[in-house]
């Protein structure tokens, strides 16, 4: 609790004057979040809508559903999720740390390009079809490589700039920082492990196969969620809601105990991708019980980032942007309860394949990752640009509810289609026949499908709302607007 | 707690401690994979991908055909009345990288092979929608159009050997030839069958002059679930 205290006092104190903050680059990693964010969740409606109109899919080559589904998910996670991460990471080490980036002005730049080299990279592999085959680590081997050096280049100067710090203590939003990217590093070296054909050409093949290659795969798969989605945005919820609310962490002794329990149990669960197929039962088994026991950290993490705000609740009313944070942990405590649920092996038999898990991820995704994203962007642009406020808190108001009501209609759409896939996929007629073929159940998404696309275009255009706001506010203009404006105390407004 | 501030004062303590804590998990669940030979389970007939096939699951990988279709029945009686025998580790493993999917937008491929002619999975991959009308599957027409072009097929079994696919020197001598007469219609077929028994041999998409991307998915489809005959084992032979 002291250090944490500690840390958020001394940033507002106003020592920030006499360090030498790289600001340029958070600035840079910040218009690409949102840009990278906007064209997530462009290719993410496109898609939805091409499952319930297929026609859509053109007969191209470059538009099939096939090729584009890695865009979205690359975008949505490497792209916008990754430039959020860098974003606030290279800020908020400078900030808790009083120091400015090790490896100076060069090298943080090159952050920048080289990680927007990988996405653009990537993203024109898949369309041109060029692909490992392995969800959510599409990127052949050259990409994989160029990754590898941006990464650890990441590594240096994060690592590097908390060596430097001023602060006797390391705040605790970087030691989730530190444990994204060391463990994202390891996870992308193993499970990328590959012989290419030939040096001059695109393809490889996995070092792994069958079994062993799946559960590597899930390892890294189920920790790209633990740690790049999880840990990394916990990273931000640790400094921007205690900022934000203007308050300290709530648990010092929490943050200890929910950090190291988080790191260690989340590597174990991702054999629960797997339950019921090849992998061995004992394996499955490690998995499930290790994921239902995740549920006690991720909580534990919920509970330190909501209960922040004790004594503050009345922001909730005034200032939409801590809404947005706040909602982002309530968000992220509901689908770290559905996930330890459906890696319970008889729940997961009804879940696996079908929509729900769709639904589930995207819980995640939107309400937790996107949220708390949206949350930093807002407090993060009037301090990069020096501007007093937002161009509009109102229009952040909007934003909130129009993406809100677009994530409920996405996840209860996904819900039910899931659930009823699955349900008849296992249901049998009174002979005892199977009582429907495939495609019946295809058919009976076409509602569900729709309804999840609308959620989309509700949320993406939440999102354009935020690009005006973000735009308006950057040239400097400011709304005038009555009753949405926090109630600060003069403390904290004569520190700025 | 104050015993956690060593963590909290020393950069290389708390990133230390980090990638300790972080690799035991891994550690234990990955490597006995690797290391119990129950894992696979004993079949005959599992052999390595011909040289059309192995093209043919590359346009598979390309096209993302996973995103949609997972090739894993699982041992329940459903899927087991809907697609056939539950799938074994055994039958994916020369499967580099595997693919067994995590959705089933479309159904389960794992043992798709044989259950369809040739003609219907060609007619199928122009226009879903032609033969199944409530599908949501894009259309292909363009696998039937381009010609194969995957490059050195001998260095693509080459790269297989490197990780473990036992591909013979014969085998790999013959790739270029055995990828061309796979699919045609006048080729010799006996030398292609002794190395990969099993595999569709003849015009595959009805357009015997070029060796399409289509004769390549369809020649792929079509060995999937066929390596091992089931009726020699009991479900005591297949335990892990």
């Amino acid at each position: 609790m002291a250090t944490a205290a500690a840390a958020v006092a001394q940033d507002t104190a106003g020592t920030r004057d006499s360090v030498d903050y790289n600001e340029d680059v958070v600035r840079l990693f910040t218009l690409a979040t949102v840009f990278w964010g906007v064209v997530a969740f462009l290719v993410g409606v496109v898609i939805a809508l091409q499952l319930a109109y297929p026609v859509l899919n053109l007969g191209l080559e470059w538009t099939s559903f096939g090729r584009l589904r890695p865009v979205h998910t690359s975008a949505a996670i490497f792209a916008f999720g990754g430039n959020a991460l860098f974003a606030t990471s290279l800020y908020v080490v400078q900030r808790t740390c009083r120091a400015s980036l090790f490896g100076g002005r060069d090298l943080a730049n090159f952050l920048f390009w080289g990680y927007q080299l990988f996405i653009v990279l990537a993203a024109s592999g898949y369309v041109l079809g060029i692909t490992q085959g392995r969800e959510y680590a599409e990127p052949e081997w050259y990409v994989d490589l160029w990754l590898t050096i941006v990464w650890v280049a990441y590594l240096i100067v994060f690592a590097g700039t908390l060596f430097k710090r001023q602060e006797p203590h390391i705040y605790v939003a970087n030691w989730f920082y530190l444990a994204f990217i060391i463990t994202v590093a390891m996870l992308h070296i193993v499970n990328n492990l590959a012989v290419p054909v030939s040096f001059a050409g695109v393809t490889s093949y996995s070092l792994f196969s069958g079994v062993q290659d799946a559960l590597t795969q899930w390892w890294y798969g189920h920790n790209a969620v633990g740690f790049f989605l999880t840990a990394g945005f916990l990273g931000i919820m640790y400094y921007f809601v205690p900022k934000r609310a203007e308050r300290p962490v709530y648990s010092y002794r929490l943050s200890i105990v929910h950090f190291w329990s988080l790191i260690f149990l989340y590597i174990w669960a991702g054999p629960h991708h797997l339950h019921y197929t090849a992998l061995p039962d004992w394996a499955q088994t490690l998995g499930m019980t290790f994921s239902v026991m995740l549920w006690m950290p991720s909580w534990g993490g919920m509970i330190n980032g909501i209960m922040t705000l004790s004594g503050a609740w009345d922001k909730l009313r005034t200032d939409p942007v801590l809404r947005f944070l706040v909602v982002s942990v309530a968000f992220y405590g509901m689908s770290t309860f559905e996930g330890p649920l459906m890696s319970v092996k008889p729940v997961n038999a009804l879940s696996h394949y079908t929509d729900w898990t769709v639904g589930h991820v995207h819980s995640g995704a939107l309400g937790w990752v996107a949220f708390v994203s949206f949350g930093a962007v807002y407090y993060l642009v009037p301090k990069l640009w020096k501007r007093r406020e937002l161009y509009s808190l109102k229009l952040v108001s909007v934003h909130f509810w129009i993406a809100t009501v677009g994530i409920v209609l996405y996840i209860t759409a996904m819900w039910v289609s899931g659930i009823m896939q699955g349900l008849m996929w296992r249901s049998y007629d009174s002979l005892g026949f199977l009582q429907y073929s495939f495609i019946e159940t295809v058919e009976r998404m076409h509602p569900f499908y729709v309804i999840r696309a609308l959620g989309g275009i509700l949320f993406l255009l939440g999102a354009l709302v935020m690009v005006y706001n973000l735009i308006r506010t950057i040239r400097g203009d400011i709304r005038q607007e009555a009753g949405l404006a926090p109630v600060r105390p003069a403390a904290a407004v004569s520190a700025e | 707690m104050k015993w956690h501030a060593i963590f909290e004062k020393n950069v290389l303590i708390l990133a230390a401690g980090i990638l300790i804590t972080v690799s035991i998990g891994g550690i234990v669940e990955i490597v006995p994979l690797h290391t119990i030979e129950s894992t696979i389970e004993e079949v005959e007939g599992v052999r390595p991908y011909s040289p059309l096939e192995l093209a043919g699951r590359r346009i598979y990988m390309r096209e993302g055909c996973y995103n949609c279709h997972s090739q894993m029945v699982r041992p329940f009686r459903d899927e087991v009345e809907r697609y056939g025998h539950y799938s074994l580790a055994a039958e994916s493993m020369y499967d580099h990288p595997f693919q067994w999917g995590s959705k089933r937008t479309g159904p389960d491929l794992a043992r798709v092979g044989g259950k369809y002619s040739n003609a219907w999975h060609v007619a199928h991959m122009i226009d879903p929608q032609s033969l199944v009308p409530g599908s949501v599957m894009p259309q292909y027409p363009f696998l039937a159009e381009n010609a194969l072009n995957i490059g050195d097929i001998a260095a693509h079994l080459e790269a297989n050997v490197v990780v473990g696919v036992p591909y013979t020197e014969d085998m790999i001598a013959a790739a270029e030839a055995d990828l061309f007469a796979q699919a045609d219609p006048l080729g010799d077929h006996g030398g292609l069958l002794e190395r990969y028994p099993g595999a569709t041999v003849g015009d595959i998409d009805g357009n015997p002059e070029v060796l399409t991307e289509m004769d390549a998915l369809v020649a792929y489809l079509q060995i999937l679930g066929q390596m091992v005959d089931f009726s020699q084992y009991t479900t005591e032979d297949l335990r892990q």
